[in-house]
């Protein structure tokens, strides 16, 4: 069964934009997503297969509104919570 | 995939994650700085034209280079095992006849290793819905197309398996060094969304 990110041939996206210059990341946090991802793949929390089958699997409005370095992060609560390593309610920040 | 979005509630939210998991020992402090900035300093489409440029000048390094990449590259001293796991890389020359073009429809697998980050066009689902659909439409957004006569060949990377183009090498070049070639060559020619 083909998933939201098996795009290849469809149609109606909005047009390629091209960024001049374009930095690596846009947000010092996309760069931290990425060295966290790194990290607990590195310490075989879960793997490289298990996170992209985690953005894969993300509910499709979900993954269709959220921007590159979103879908890795949800991808990686998803991961903490499903291998036991956080419970849900301790991945929000505390209000206040 | 959107835009890039208004960040301090998901800056908050990594920052808090960070601090959880290094709470509980499976983060080191200083390893998330230490790894962006080896991330950074990892690769850049320099090493992709010095390929291009070694490959231009040297055919024996350019028979090599078509028929086993992973191997050839050590040569100039670069690795496609920089990342989490070892990558295939698969090289591909362009020539009057044919012009190759490199998308991963799936997500966004690129040579990092070698090029660095890839641009977010690159990541967008309309490059990576389109360009195997209508590979000349979108060249022609990107500012060049082949000739008619010129066959395009798209090149889908996956999980283990990535690929560079070595364009066509310019004409009027044929006093240039190597370096000075190497100068010609720009990350989207690598890619196979610029002639060059």
């Amino acid at each position: 069964m083909s998933r939201i990110n098996d795009v290849g041939g469809m149609t109606g996206f909005a047009a390629i934009v091209q960024e001049p210059d374009e930095p690596p990341f846009h947000a010092d946090w996309e760069a931290h997503v990425l060295a966290l991802n790194a990290a607990l793949i590195r310490r075989g929390i879960y793997n490289l297969d298990e996170f992209r089958d985690a953005q894969e699997r993300l509910p499709v409005p979900e993954y269709l509104a959220a921007s590159y370095y979103e879908r890795w992060f949800a991808a990686i609560r998803v991961l903490l919570v499903e291998k036991g390593v956080v419970d849900e309610a301790d991945l929000e920040p505390p209000r206040g | 995939m959107s835009d890039h979005h208004p960040s301090s509630a998901i800056s908050a939210g990594v920052r808090h994650v960070e601090a959880l998991l290094e709470s509980r020992g499976l983060l080191d402090p200083g390893e998330i700085d230490a790894r962006i900035d080896a991330f950074l300093a990892g690769g850049s489409p320099a090493n992709g034209a010095r390929i291009v440029a070694h490959a231009w000048t040297d055919p024996g390094f350019a028979g090599r280079l078509l028929a086993d990449a992973n191997t050839a590259i050590r040569e100039l001293g670069l690795s496609m095992a920089g990342g989490l796991q070892e990558q295939r890389l698969k090289v591909v020359a362009n020539s009057a006849a044919e012009h190759h073009v490199v998308v991963c429809t799936l997500c966004s697998c690129y040579p990092i290793a070698l090029l660095g980050p890839s641009p977010s066009w690159y990541k967008s689902e309309a490059y990576r819905s389109r360009v195997v659909r209508d590979p000349r439409g979108v060249l022609r957004e990107f500012g060049w197309e082949p000739p008619a006569d010129t066959a395009i060949t798209v090149w889908d990377a996956s999980a283990e398996s990535r690929y560079l183009v070595v364009p066509r090498r310019p004409e009027g070049t044929d006093g240039l060094a190597e370096e000075e070639l190497a100068r010609l060559v720009t990350r989207n020619g690598l890619i196979g969304t610029a002639a060059v």
